[in-house]
Protein backbone atom coordinates (compact mmCIF):
# COMPACT_ATOMS: atom_id res chain seq x y z
CA UNK A 1 0.00 0.00 0.00
CA UNK A 2 1.47 3.22 -1.04
CA UNK A 3 1.43 6.61 1.15
CA UNK A 4 -0.43 9.96 1.09
CA UNK A 5 1.63 13.30 0.78
CA UNK A 6 1.40 14.08 4.47
CA UNK A 7 2.54 10.29 5.20
CA UNK A 8 5.60 10.72 3.10
CA UNK A 9 6.80 14.08 4.93
CA UNK A 10 6.28 12.91 8.28
CA UNK A 11 7.58 9.53 8.12
CA UNK A 12 10.95 11.61 6.22
CA UNK A 13 11.02 13.70 9.29
CA UNK A 14 10.70 10.72 12.04
CA UNK A 15 13.45 8.43 10.50
CA UNK A 16 10.84 5.89 9.51
CA UNK A 17 10.50 4.15 6.50
CA UNK A 18 6.30 4.29 7.17
CA UNK A 19 3.77 5.91 9.12
CA UNK A 20 0.22 5.34 9.27
CA UNK A 21 -2.57 7.54 10.20
CA UNK A 22 -3.76 7.03 13.70
CA UNK A 23 0.27 6.45 15.03
CA UNK A 24 1.79 8.85 17.19
CA UNK A 25 5.28 10.30 16.41
CA UNK A 26 7.50 12.56 17.43
CA UNK A 27 8.64 14.78 14.26
CA UNK A 28 11.76 16.60 13.66
CA UNK A 29 11.00 20.86 12.98
CA UNK A 30 11.79 22.88 10.16
CA UNK A 31 10.55 26.03 11.04
CA UNK A 32 8.72 26.71 14.24
CA UNK A 33 6.62 30.23 14.00
CA UNK A 34 4.55 32.45 15.93
CA UNK A 35 2.94 36.13 16.13
CA UNK A 36 2.70 38.94 18.77
CA UNK A 37 -0.09 37.22 20.20
CA UNK A 38 1.19 34.00 21.13
CA UNK A 39 4.72 34.14 20.92
CA UNK A 40 4.59 35.67 24.50
CA UNK A 41 2.71 33.10 26.26
CA UNK A 42 5.05 30.78 24.34
CA UNK A 43 8.36 32.99 25.68
CA UNK A 44 7.06 32.18 29.27
CA UNK A 45 6.45 28.50 28.77
CA UNK A 46 10.09 28.37 27.19
CA UNK A 47 11.46 29.62 30.24
CA UNK A 48 10.24 26.91 32.67
CA UNK A 49 11.90 24.13 30.32
CA UNK A 50 15.52 24.85 30.99
CA UNK A 51 17.71 25.12 28.03
CA UNK A 52 19.65 28.34 27.17
CA UNK A 53 18.87 28.88 23.58
CA UNK A 54 16.69 27.86 21.08
CA UNK A 55 16.85 24.26 18.69
CA UNK A 56 18.38 26.48 15.95
CA UNK A 57 18.30 30.28 15.74
CA UNK A 58 17.57 30.38 12.16
CA UNK A 59 14.61 28.03 12.22
CA UNK A 60 12.37 30.33 14.79
CA UNK A 61 10.47 32.90 12.84
CA UNK A 62 8.89 35.60 15.29
CA UNK A 63 6.51 38.01 13.03
CA UNK A 64 4.61 40.34 14.99
CA UNK A 65 1.85 41.36 12.57
CA UNK A 66 -1.51 41.11 14.90
CA UNK A 67 -1.18 44.34 16.85
CA UNK A 68 1.51 45.74 15.18
CA UNK A 69 2.45 48.49 14.18
CA UNK A 70 1.62 48.57 18.40
CA UNK A 71 -2.09 49.61 18.71
CA UNK A 72 -2.32 50.48 22.30
CA UNK A 73 0.45 50.01 25.27
CA UNK A 74 -0.63 46.53 26.06
CA UNK A 75 0.34 45.63 22.92
CA UNK A 76 3.55 47.61 22.55
CA UNK A 77 4.48 45.67 25.94
CA UNK A 78 4.28 42.62 23.89
CA UNK A 79 5.60 43.45 20.97
CA UNK A 80 8.36 44.73 23.07
CA UNK A 81 8.85 41.48 25.03
CA UNK A 82 9.12 39.15 21.65
CA UNK A 83 11.83 41.68 19.90
CA UNK A 84 13.44 41.85 23.32
CA UNK A 85 13.33 37.80 22.96
CA UNK A 86 14.52 37.25 20.01
CA UNK A 87 17.36 39.54 20.49
CA UNK A 88 18.40 37.89 23.16
CA UNK A 89 18.25 34.54 21.88
CA UNK A 90 19.68 35.73 18.52
CA UNK A 91 16.55 34.77 16.29
CA UNK A 92 17.49 35.25 13.17
CA UNK A 93 14.32 36.03 11.63
CA UNK A 94 12.74 38.31 13.71
CA UNK A 95 10.44 40.85 11.60
CA UNK A 96 10.12 44.19 12.50
CA UNK A 97 7.13 46.81 10.83
CA UNK A 98 8.78 47.99 8.14
CA UNK A 99 10.29 44.91 6.87
CA UNK A 100 7.28 42.55 8.17
CA UNK A 101 4.68 41.26 6.19
CA UNK A 102 1.54 38.84 7.46
CA UNK A 103 3.35 35.94 8.52
CA UNK A 104 1.36 33.83 6.45
CA UNK A 105 1.84 35.77 2.79
CA UNK A 106 5.61 37.08 4.52
CA UNK A 107 7.19 33.22 5.27
CA UNK A 108 6.85 31.70 1.54
CA UNK A 109 7.77 35.21 0.07
CA UNK A 110 11.39 35.06 2.00
CA UNK A 111 11.54 31.33 1.21
CA UNK A 112 11.79 30.27 4.70
CA UNK A 113 9.23 27.56 4.26
CA UNK A 114 10.13 25.34 1.28
CA UNK A 115 8.55 22.28 0.02
CA UNK A 116 8.57 18.79 2.12
CA UNK A 117 8.95 20.99 5.13
CA UNK A 118 7.65 20.08 8.79
CA UNK A 119 6.59 23.44 10.33
CA UNK A 120 4.42 24.19 13.32
CA UNK A 121 3.31 28.01 13.67
CA UNK A 122 1.50 28.84 16.83
CA UNK A 123 -1.06 30.03 14.15
CA UNK A 124 -3.70 28.54 13.13
CA UNK A 125 -3.26 29.35 9.41
CA UNK A 126 0.08 28.33 9.47
CA UNK A 127 -1.61 25.88 7.13
CA UNK A 128 -1.27 28.09 4.44
CA UNK A 129 1.65 26.43 3.67
CA UNK A 130 0.75 23.15 2.45
CA UNK A 131 0.13 25.21 -0.88
CA UNK A 132 4.31 24.53 -1.47
CA UNK A 133 3.67 20.91 -0.36
CA UNK A 134 4.68 21.11 2.95
CA UNK A 135 3.36 19.69 6.42
CA UNK A 136 2.85 23.14 7.67
CA UNK A 137 0.02 22.78 11.13
CA UNK A 138 -0.92 25.25 13.16
CA UNK A 139 -0.53 24.88 17.06
CA UNK A 140 -0.49 26.60 20.27
CA UNK A 141 1.68 28.52 22.72
CA UNK A 142 3.06 25.43 24.48
CA UNK A 143 3.83 23.51 21.75
CA UNK A 144 5.56 26.70 19.79
CA UNK A 145 7.58 26.66 22.98
CA UNK A 146 8.72 22.97 23.50
CA UNK A 147 8.91 23.45 19.45
CA UNK A 148 11.50 26.21 20.21
CA UNK A 149 13.66 24.14 22.79
CA UNK A 150 13.70 20.99 21.05
CA UNK A 151 12.83 21.61 17.23
CA UNK A 152 10.29 18.45 17.94
CA UNK A 153 6.64 18.16 17.99
CA UNK A 154 4.34 15.28 18.59
CA UNK A 155 1.76 14.74 16.03
CA UNK A 156 -1.07 12.12 15.02
CA UNK A 157 -0.59 10.93 12.47
CA UNK A 158 -4.22 12.26 10.27
CA UNK A 159 -6.25 10.71 8.00
CA UNK A 160 -5.94 12.37 4.31
CA UNK A 161 -9.24 13.59 2.34
CA UNK A 162 -8.69 13.94 -1.81
CA UNK A 163 -10.26 16.98 -2.90
CA UNK A 164 -10.45 16.52 -6.79
CA UNK A 165 -11.72 19.66 -8.51
CA UNK A 166 -12.42 19.26 -12.38
CA UNK A 167 -14.19 21.30 -15.00
CA UNK A 168 -14.04 24.96 -16.44
CA UNK A 169 -13.80 27.86 -13.61
CA UNK A 170 -16.37 30.66 -14.40
CA UNK A 171 -15.28 34.28 -14.36
CA UNK A 172 -14.47 36.36 -11.56
CA UNK A 173 -14.07 32.25 -9.48
CA UNK A 174 -10.42 31.52 -8.29
CA UNK A 175 -9.12 29.92 -5.11
CA UNK A 176 -11.41 31.68 -2.31
CA UNK A 177 -14.10 30.09 -4.02
CA UNK A 178 -13.06 27.13 -4.51
CA UNK A 179 -12.41 26.77 -0.64
CA UNK A 180 -15.42 28.62 0.59
CA UNK A 181 -17.86 26.22 -1.85
CA UNK A 182 -16.03 23.07 -0.07
CA UNK A 183 -16.03 24.37 3.20
CA UNK A 184 -19.99 24.86 2.71
CA UNK A 185 -19.42 21.20 1.33
CA UNK A 186 -18.39 19.50 3.92
CA UNK A 187 -19.18 22.08 6.69
CA UNK A 188 -16.64 23.60 9.64
CA UNK A 189 -15.73 20.09 10.95
CA UNK A 190 -15.82 18.25 7.56
CA UNK A 191 -12.14 17.61 8.08
CA UNK A 192 -11.99 17.46 11.67
CA UNK A 193 -7.95 16.15 12.35
CA UNK A 194 -7.82 15.08 8.97
CA UNK A 195 -5.05 16.18 6.53
CA UNK A 196 -6.79 17.48 3.30
CA UNK A 197 -5.25 17.24 -0.32
CA UNK A 198 -6.22 19.46 -3.47
CA UNK A 199 -5.73 18.29 -6.75
CA UNK A 200 -7.38 18.00 -9.81
CA UNK A 201 -7.13 19.61 -13.01
CA UNK A 202 -8.18 22.76 -12.20
CA UNK A 203 -5.66 23.06 -8.98
CA UNK A 204 -2.80 22.43 -11.57
CA UNK A 205 -3.75 25.59 -13.34
CA UNK A 206 -4.21 27.78 -10.24
CA UNK A 207 -1.18 30.02 -9.70
CA UNK A 208 0.69 29.88 -6.09
CA UNK A 209 -1.21 32.82 -4.62
CA UNK A 210 -4.78 31.11 -5.35
CA UNK A 211 -3.07 27.60 -4.16
CA UNK A 212 -1.95 29.78 -0.63
CA UNK A 213 -5.58 30.66 -0.33
CA UNK A 214 -7.31 27.53 -0.27
CA UNK A 215 -4.45 26.05 1.53
CA UNK A 216 -4.94 28.70 4.37
CA UNK A 217 -8.72 27.96 4.75
CA UNK A 218 -8.00 24.32 5.62
CA UNK A 219 -8.63 25.04 9.31
CA UNK A 220 -11.78 26.48 8.22
CA UNK A 221 -12.92 22.85 7.31
CA UNK A 222 -11.51 21.85 10.89
CA UNK A 223 -8.26 20.66 8.66
CA UNK A 224 -4.95 19.78 10.38
CA UNK A 225 -3.54 21.00 7.09
CA UNK A 226 -3.97 21.28 3.31
CA UNK A 227 -2.12 20.30 0.63
CA UNK A 228 -1.05 20.38 -2.69
CA UNK A 229 1.47 18.48 -4.63
CA UNK A 230 4.22 20.31 -5.87
CA UNK A 231 4.57 20.72 -9.68
CA UNK A 232 6.35 23.42 -11.99
CA UNK A 233 4.45 25.88 -10.75
CA UNK A 234 6.36 25.66 -7.15
CA UNK A 235 8.95 25.16 -8.06
CA UNK A 236 8.90 28.92 -10.71
CA UNK A 237 7.54 30.56 -7.36
CA UNK A 238 10.21 28.71 -5.15
CA UNK A 239 13.55 28.28 -6.67
CA UNK A 240 14.83 32.17 -6.44
CA UNK A 241 13.22 32.71 -2.46
CA UNK A 242 14.25 28.85 -1.00
CA UNK A 243 16.66 29.37 1.42
CA UNK A 244 17.23 25.70 1.96
CA UNK A 245 17.30 22.84 0.06
CA UNK A 246 13.64 21.67 -0.52
CA UNK A 247 11.99 17.86 -1.54
CA UNK A 248 9.27 17.22 -3.65
CA UNK A 249 6.99 14.70 -2.38
CA UNK A 250 3.72 13.51 -3.81
CA UNK A 251 0.91 10.87 -2.97
CA UNK A 252 1.57 7.40 -4.60
CA UNK A 253 -1.29 6.72 -6.78
CA UNK A 254 -2.27 3.34 -4.15
CA UNK A 255 -2.15 5.38 -1.08
CA UNK A 256 -5.26 4.87 0.77
CA UNK A 257 -7.53 8.37 1.51
CA UNK A 258 -9.97 8.21 4.24
CA UNK A 259 -12.21 9.44 0.97
CA UNK A 260 -12.25 11.48 -2.11
CA UNK A 261 -14.78 13.70 -2.90
CA UNK A 262 -15.02 15.66 -6.60
CA UNK A 263 -16.25 18.54 -7.61
CA UNK A 264 -17.45 20.10 -10.95
CA UNK A 265 -16.33 23.35 -10.84
CA UNK A 266 -18.27 24.66 -13.64
CA UNK A 267 -21.17 24.92 -11.62
CA UNK A 268 -19.90 26.97 -8.99
CA UNK A 269 -19.62 30.49 -8.99
CA UNK A 270 -18.59 33.44 -6.85
CA UNK A 271 -19.07 32.60 -3.64
CA UNK A 272 -20.17 34.75 0.00
CA UNK A 273 -20.03 32.89 3.19
CA UNK A 274 -22.63 34.27 5.32
CA UNK A 275 -22.21 35.16 9.27
CA UNK A 276 -21.36 33.47 11.69
CA UNK A 277 -19.53 30.59 10.21
CA UNK A 278 -17.62 29.85 7.13
CA UNK A 279 -19.92 27.14 5.68
CA UNK A 280 -22.35 29.29 5.22
CA UNK A 281 -21.78 29.77 1.50
CA UNK A 282 -24.11 31.04 -1.10
CA UNK A 283 -23.26 31.36 -4.97
CA UNK A 284 -23.18 35.44 -5.69
CA UNK A 285 -26.54 35.07 -7.57
CA UNK A 286 -28.85 34.17 -3.95
CA UNK A 287 -27.13 37.19 -2.34
CA UNK A 288 -29.97 39.80 -2.01
CA UNK A 289 -30.15 43.32 -0.38
CA UNK A 290 -27.04 42.94 1.67
CA UNK A 291 -26.19 46.39 2.42
CA UNK A 292 -22.65 47.17 3.89
CA UNK A 293 -21.03 49.55 5.41
CA UNK A 294 -17.06 48.54 4.84
CA UNK A 295 -15.33 46.12 2.70
CA UNK A 296 -11.53 45.12 3.58
CA UNK A 297 -9.39 43.69 1.04
CA UNK A 298 -6.22 42.03 2.26
CA UNK A 299 -5.32 39.21 5.21
CA UNK A 300 -3.36 36.12 4.67
CA UNK A 301 -5.95 34.63 2.90
CA UNK A 302 -6.24 37.24 -0.06
CA UNK A 303 -3.65 40.43 0.46
CA UNK A 304 -1.30 38.78 -2.06
CA UNK A 305 -0.46 40.57 -5.48
CA UNK A 306 -3.08 38.79 -7.76
CA UNK A 307 -5.38 39.52 -5.17
CA UNK A 308 -4.51 42.84 -5.20
CA UNK A 309 -4.40 43.40 -8.95
CA UNK A 310 -7.70 41.31 -8.95
CA UNK A 311 -9.19 44.11 -6.88
CA UNK A 312 -7.86 46.90 -8.89
CA UNK A 313 -9.30 45.82 -11.99
CA UNK A 314 -12.77 46.47 -10.58
CA UNK A 315 -11.77 49.58 -8.76
CA UNK A 316 -10.07 50.98 -11.87
CA UNK A 317 -11.76 54.54 -12.46
CA UNK A 318 -14.55 54.41 -10.03
CA UNK A 319 -15.47 55.13 -6.64
CA UNK A 320 -16.53 53.19 -3.65
CA UNK A 321 -20.66 54.31 -2.81
CA UNK A 322 -19.88 57.03 -0.55
CA UNK A 323 -21.19 55.01 2.43
CA UNK A 324 -18.79 52.51 2.52
CA UNK A 325 -14.87 52.64 3.82
CA UNK A 326 -13.19 50.41 1.71
CA UNK A 327 -9.85 49.26 3.59
CA UNK A 328 -7.17 47.50 1.48
CA UNK A 329 -3.98 46.07 3.27
CA UNK A 330 -1.32 44.37 1.68
CA UNK A 331 0.34 41.15 2.83
CA UNK A 332 3.80 42.24 2.80
CA UNK A 333 5.74 45.22 2.04
CA UNK A 334 7.10 43.52 -1.78
CA UNK A 335 4.00 42.80 -2.24
CA UNK A 336 3.03 46.87 -1.23
CA UNK A 337 6.30 47.81 -3.48
CA UNK A 338 4.86 45.49 -6.32
CA UNK A 339 1.54 47.18 -6.08
CA UNK A 340 3.00 50.49 -6.07
CA UNK A 341 5.14 50.32 -9.33
CA UNK A 342 1.93 49.07 -11.06
CA UNK A 343 -0.16 51.67 -9.88
CA UNK A 344 -2.54 49.73 -8.15
CA UNK A 345 -1.86 51.65 -5.07
CA UNK A 346 -2.61 54.95 -7.41
CA UNK A 347 -5.90 53.08 -8.31
CA UNK A 348 -7.22 52.36 -4.97
CA UNK A 349 -6.24 56.07 -3.52
CA UNK A 350 -8.35 57.30 -6.66
CA UNK A 351 -11.35 54.60 -5.70
CA UNK A 352 -11.75 56.19 -2.34
CA UNK A 353 -9.57 53.22 0.14
CA UNK A 354 -7.56 53.44 2.48
CA UNK A 355 -4.63 51.27 1.95
CA UNK A 356 -2.50 50.34 5.45
CA UNK A 357 0.99 48.97 5.68
CA UNK A 358 0.91 45.23 6.14
CA UNK A 359 -0.96 44.19 9.42
CA UNK A 360 -3.24 41.81 10.78
CA UNK A 361 -5.33 44.54 11.95
CA UNK A 362 -9.50 44.18 10.78
CA UNK A 363 -9.16 40.88 9.91
CA UNK A 364 -9.60 39.78 14.00
CA UNK A 365 -11.22 42.36 15.16
CA UNK A 366 -7.59 44.08 16.21
CA UNK A 367 -7.34 47.36 14.97
CA UNK A 368 -7.66 49.97 11.80
CA UNK A 369 -11.04 48.45 10.86
CA UNK A 370 -13.60 47.52 13.63
CA UNK A 371 -16.83 47.69 13.24
CA UNK A 372 -19.73 49.62 15.50
CA UNK A 373 -22.57 47.60 16.59
CA UNK A 374 -25.06 46.35 13.70
CA UNK A 375 -22.29 47.22 10.82
CA UNK A 376 -22.17 44.87 8.54
CA UNK A 377 -18.30 44.08 6.43
CA UNK A 378 -17.42 42.09 3.08
CA UNK A 379 -14.23 41.27 3.79
CA UNK A 380 -11.77 38.40 1.68
CA UNK A 381 -10.47 37.32 5.16
CA UNK A 382 -11.57 33.97 6.67
CA UNK A 383 -13.45 34.27 9.36
CA UNK A 384 -16.93 35.86 10.14
CA UNK A 385 -17.19 34.45 13.80
CA UNK A 386 -19.69 36.22 16.07
CA UNK A 387 -17.64 39.68 16.78
CA UNK A 388 -14.40 38.29 14.82
CA UNK A 389 -14.23 42.52 13.29
CA UNK A 390 -15.27 43.91 16.17
CA UNK A 391 -18.79 44.64 18.08
CA UNK A 392 -20.82 41.27 19.30
CA UNK A 393 -23.64 42.57 17.01
CA UNK A 394 -22.01 43.40 14.22
CA UNK A 395 -21.65 40.88 11.04
CA UNK A 396 -18.88 39.63 8.61
CA UNK A 397 -19.31 38.53 5.30
CA UNK A 398 -16.35 36.27 3.14
CA UNK A 399 -15.60 36.74 -0.08
CA UNK A 400 -12.83 36.89 -3.22
CA UNK A 401 -11.05 40.02 -3.36
CA UNK A 402 -13.25 41.11 -6.71
CA UNK A 403 -16.54 40.45 -5.28
CA UNK A 404 -15.27 42.87 -2.29
CA UNK A 405 -14.38 45.54 -4.80
CA UNK A 406 -17.45 45.29 -6.68
CA UNK A 407 -19.69 45.59 -3.17
CA UNK A 408 -17.70 48.49 -2.29
CA UNK A 409 -18.52 50.16 -5.35
CA UNK A 410 -22.30 49.24 -5.23
CA UNK A 411 -22.58 49.65 -0.90
CA UNK A 412 -23.95 46.35 -1.19
CA UNK A 413 -22.73 42.77 -1.58
CA UNK A 414 -22.86 41.89 -5.67
CA UNK A 415 -21.23 40.03 -8.82
CA UNK A 416 -18.47 42.13 -10.37
CA UNK A 417 -20.62 41.61 -13.37
CA UNK A 418 -22.62 44.71 -12.51
CA UNK A 419 -20.09 47.19 -11.99
CA UNK A 420 -18.26 45.91 -14.96
CA UNK B 1 -7.98 13.13 39.77
CA UNK B 2 -11.84 13.44 40.51
CA UNK B 3 -14.01 16.91 39.86
CA UNK B 4 -17.03 18.21 40.68
CA UNK B 5 -18.93 21.01 39.72
CA UNK B 6 -22.79 22.71 38.24
CA UNK B 7 -22.96 21.96 33.94
CA UNK B 8 -23.24 24.85 31.92
CA UNK B 9 -24.63 23.91 28.10
CA UNK B 10 -23.44 25.42 24.89
CA UNK B 11 -24.35 24.50 21.37
CA UNK B 12 -22.00 23.82 18.28
CA UNK B 13 -18.90 25.59 16.84
CA UNK B 14 -18.11 27.26 19.80
CA UNK B 15 -14.92 29.58 18.16
CA UNK B 16 -12.15 30.82 20.39
CA UNK B 17 -13.31 34.63 19.03
CA UNK B 18 -15.97 33.97 21.48
CA UNK B 19 -14.18 32.42 24.30
CA UNK B 20 -11.61 34.93 24.41
CA UNK B 21 -12.53 37.93 21.74
CA UNK B 22 -9.64 39.41 20.06
CA UNK B 23 -10.16 42.55 21.81
CA UNK B 24 -8.70 40.94 24.79
CA UNK B 25 -5.31 39.60 23.21
CA UNK B 26 -3.12 42.37 24.03
CA UNK B 27 -2.40 40.35 27.27
CA UNK B 28 -1.70 36.80 28.32
CA UNK B 29 -2.07 37.52 31.54
CA UNK B 30 -4.41 34.53 33.02
CA UNK B 31 -6.64 36.53 35.59
CA UNK B 32 -6.93 38.94 32.74
CA UNK B 33 -8.37 36.70 30.73
CA UNK B 34 -11.00 34.89 32.77
CA UNK B 35 -12.74 38.20 33.74
CA UNK B 36 -14.13 37.93 29.87
CA UNK B 37 -14.30 34.24 29.36
CA UNK B 38 -17.10 33.62 26.64
CA UNK B 39 -17.95 36.98 26.82
CA UNK B 40 -19.57 37.35 23.32
CA UNK B 41 -21.40 33.81 23.99
CA UNK B 42 -22.90 34.40 27.45
CA UNK B 43 -22.19 37.81 28.96
CA UNK B 44 -23.07 36.52 32.09
CA UNK B 45 -21.13 33.29 32.16
CA UNK B 46 -18.23 34.69 34.72
CA UNK B 47 -20.65 36.04 37.13
CA UNK B 48 -22.95 33.31 37.39
CA UNK B 49 -20.38 30.06 37.67
CA UNK B 50 -18.60 28.82 40.43
CA UNK B 51 -15.32 27.74 40.72
CA UNK B 52 -15.27 23.47 39.41
CA UNK B 53 -18.04 23.84 36.98
CA UNK B 54 -18.35 21.73 33.73
CA UNK B 55 -18.84 23.31 30.23
CA UNK B 56 -21.07 20.75 28.16
CA UNK B 57 -20.99 21.96 24.60
CA UNK B 58 -21.64 20.17 21.13
CA UNK B 59 -19.38 19.34 18.31
CA UNK B 60 -16.46 20.70 17.62
CA UNK B 61 -15.79 23.12 20.77
CA UNK B 62 -12.65 25.48 20.42
CA UNK B 63 -12.73 25.52 16.46
CA UNK B 64 -11.07 29.06 15.13
CA UNK B 65 -7.65 30.20 15.72
CA UNK B 66 -4.86 28.99 17.53
CA UNK B 67 -5.03 31.24 20.41
CA UNK B 68 -4.21 29.59 23.50
CA UNK B 69 -5.44 32.25 25.51
CA UNK B 70 -9.07 30.34 25.14
CA UNK B 71 -8.14 27.49 26.84
CA UNK B 72 -6.38 29.40 29.68
CA UNK B 73 -9.16 32.00 30.42
CA UNK B 74 -11.33 28.75 30.25
CA UNK B 75 -8.77 27.37 33.26
CA UNK B 76 -8.42 30.62 35.14
CA UNK B 77 -11.94 31.22 35.02
CA UNK B 78 -12.38 28.05 37.76
CA UNK B 79 -13.81 25.50 35.37
CA UNK B 80 -12.64 22.14 35.85
CA UNK B 81 -13.60 20.21 32.57
CA UNK B 82 -14.82 20.76 29.27
CA UNK B 83 -17.05 18.00 28.39
CA UNK B 84 -18.20 17.95 23.87
CA UNK B 85 -19.35 16.00 21.39
CA UNK B 86 -16.08 16.82 19.57
CA UNK B 87 -13.12 19.25 19.95
CA UNK B 88 -11.51 21.44 17.21
CA UNK B 89 -8.11 19.75 17.15
CA UNK B 90 -6.14 23.37 18.12
CA UNK B 91 -8.00 23.11 20.81
CA UNK B 92 -7.44 19.95 21.95
CA UNK B 93 -3.87 19.91 21.94
CA UNK B 94 -3.98 23.14 23.61
CA UNK B 95 -5.82 21.90 26.25
CA UNK B 96 -4.04 18.78 26.83
CA UNK B 97 -0.44 20.54 26.65
CA UNK B 98 -1.71 23.39 29.37
CA UNK B 99 -3.58 20.78 31.69
CA UNK B 100 -7.47 21.58 31.37
CA UNK B 101 -9.30 18.41 31.84
CA UNK B 102 -10.94 17.98 28.33
CA UNK B 103 -13.63 14.64 27.58
CA UNK B 104 -15.46 13.37 24.56
CA UNK B 105 -18.50 11.85 24.85
CA UNK B 106 -21.70 12.15 22.50
CA UNK B 107 -23.51 10.38 24.91
CA UNK B 108 -22.70 12.56 28.09
CA UNK B 109 -23.62 16.04 25.91
CA UNK B 110 -27.01 14.41 24.76
CA UNK B 111 -28.29 13.12 28.37
CA UNK B 112 -26.68 16.46 30.45
CA UNK B 113 -28.90 19.07 30.99
CA UNK B 114 -28.24 23.20 31.86
CA UNK B 115 -28.02 22.95 36.01
CA UNK B 116 -27.14 19.42 36.28
CA UNK B 117 -24.71 18.25 39.19
CA UNK B 118 -21.50 15.96 37.52
CA UNK B 119 -18.87 14.26 38.72
CA UNK B 120 -15.61 13.24 36.63
CA UNK B 121 -12.74 10.92 37.13
CA UNK B 122 -10.90 12.46 34.38
CA UNK B 123 -8.73 9.07 34.24
CA UNK B 124 -10.59 6.39 33.68
CA UNK B 125 -13.10 9.05 31.48
CA UNK B 126 -16.29 8.00 33.98
CA UNK B 127 -19.02 10.98 33.97
CA UNK B 128 -21.22 10.84 36.64
CA UNK B 129 -24.33 12.87 36.89
CA UNK B 130 -25.82 13.19 40.48
CA UNK B 131 -28.99 15.09 39.40
CA UNK B 132 -30.36 11.96 37.28
CA UNK B 133 -27.98 9.54 38.57
CA UNK B 134 -26.66 8.40 35.24
CA UNK B 135 -23.35 7.47 34.61
CA UNK B 136 -21.38 8.32 31.04
CA UNK B 137 -18.31 6.80 29.43
CA UNK B 138 -16.13 9.34 27.75
CA UNK B 139 -13.30 7.78 25.51
CA UNK B 140 -10.13 7.52 27.48
CA UNK B 141 -6.78 9.59 25.91
CA UNK B 142 -4.32 7.56 24.49
CA UNK B 143 -1.10 6.31 26.30
CA UNK B 144 1.06 9.29 25.08
CA UNK B 145 -1.16 11.81 25.82
CA UNK B 146 -1.86 10.61 29.66
CA UNK B 147 2.03 11.07 29.86
CA UNK B 148 1.88 14.45 28.78
CA UNK B 149 -1.00 14.96 31.25
CA UNK B 150 0.27 13.04 34.28
CA UNK B 151 3.69 14.66 33.62
CA UNK B 152 1.51 17.82 34.53
CA UNK B 153 1.53 19.36 30.79
CA UNK B 154 3.84 19.59 28.10
CA UNK B 155 6.33 21.59 29.52
CA UNK B 156 7.48 19.73 32.60
CA UNK B 157 7.33 16.65 29.79
CA UNK B 158 9.76 18.05 27.96
CA UNK B 159 11.59 19.48 30.90
CA UNK B 160 12.33 16.44 32.26
CA UNK B 161 13.00 15.29 28.77
CA UNK B 162 15.58 17.72 28.25
CA UNK B 163 17.18 17.38 31.38
CA UNK B 164 17.65 13.67 31.19
S1 LIG C 1 -4.53 38.06 8.59
FE1 LIG C 1 -6.17 37.36 9.94
S2 LIG C 1 -6.27 35.17 9.74
FE2 LIG C 1 -4.32 35.85 8.86
S3 LIG C 1 -2.82 35.63 10.49
FE3 LIG C 1 -3.61 37.71 10.58
S4 LIG C 1 -5.36 37.61 12.01
FE4 LIG C 1 -4.87 35.52 11.42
Amino acid sequence: MGMTMVEKILAAHTGKEKVKPGELINAKLDIVLGNDVTTPVAIHEFDKIGVDGVFDKERVVIVPDHFAPNKDINSAEQCKFIRDFAHEKEVVNYFEIGDMGIEHCLLPEQGLVVPGDVIIGADSHTCTYGALGSFATGVGSTDMAAGMATGEAWFKVPETIKFVYTGELNEWVGGKDLILYTIGDIGVDGALYKAMEFSGEVIEDLSMDHRFTMSNMAIEAGGKCGLIEPDQTTIDYIEDRAQREYTLYESDEDAEYEEVIEYDVSEIEPQVAFPHLPENTKGISEVEDIKIDQAVIGSCTNGRIEDLRLAAKILEGKRKADNVRLIIFPGTQEIYKQAMKEGLIEIFIDAGAAVSTPTCGPCLGGHMGILAKGERAIATTNRNFVGRMGHPESEVYLSNPAVAAASAIKGEIVSPEEVM
Amino acid sequence: MNLNGQAWKYGDDIDTDVIIPARYLNTSDPSELAKHCLEDLDGEFVDKMKKGDVIVAGKNFGCGSSREHAPLAIKAAGVSCVIAESFARIFYRNSINIGLPILESVEAVAAIEEGDQIEIDVNSGKIKNLTKDEVYQAEPFPEFMQEIIESGGLIKYVAKKVNK
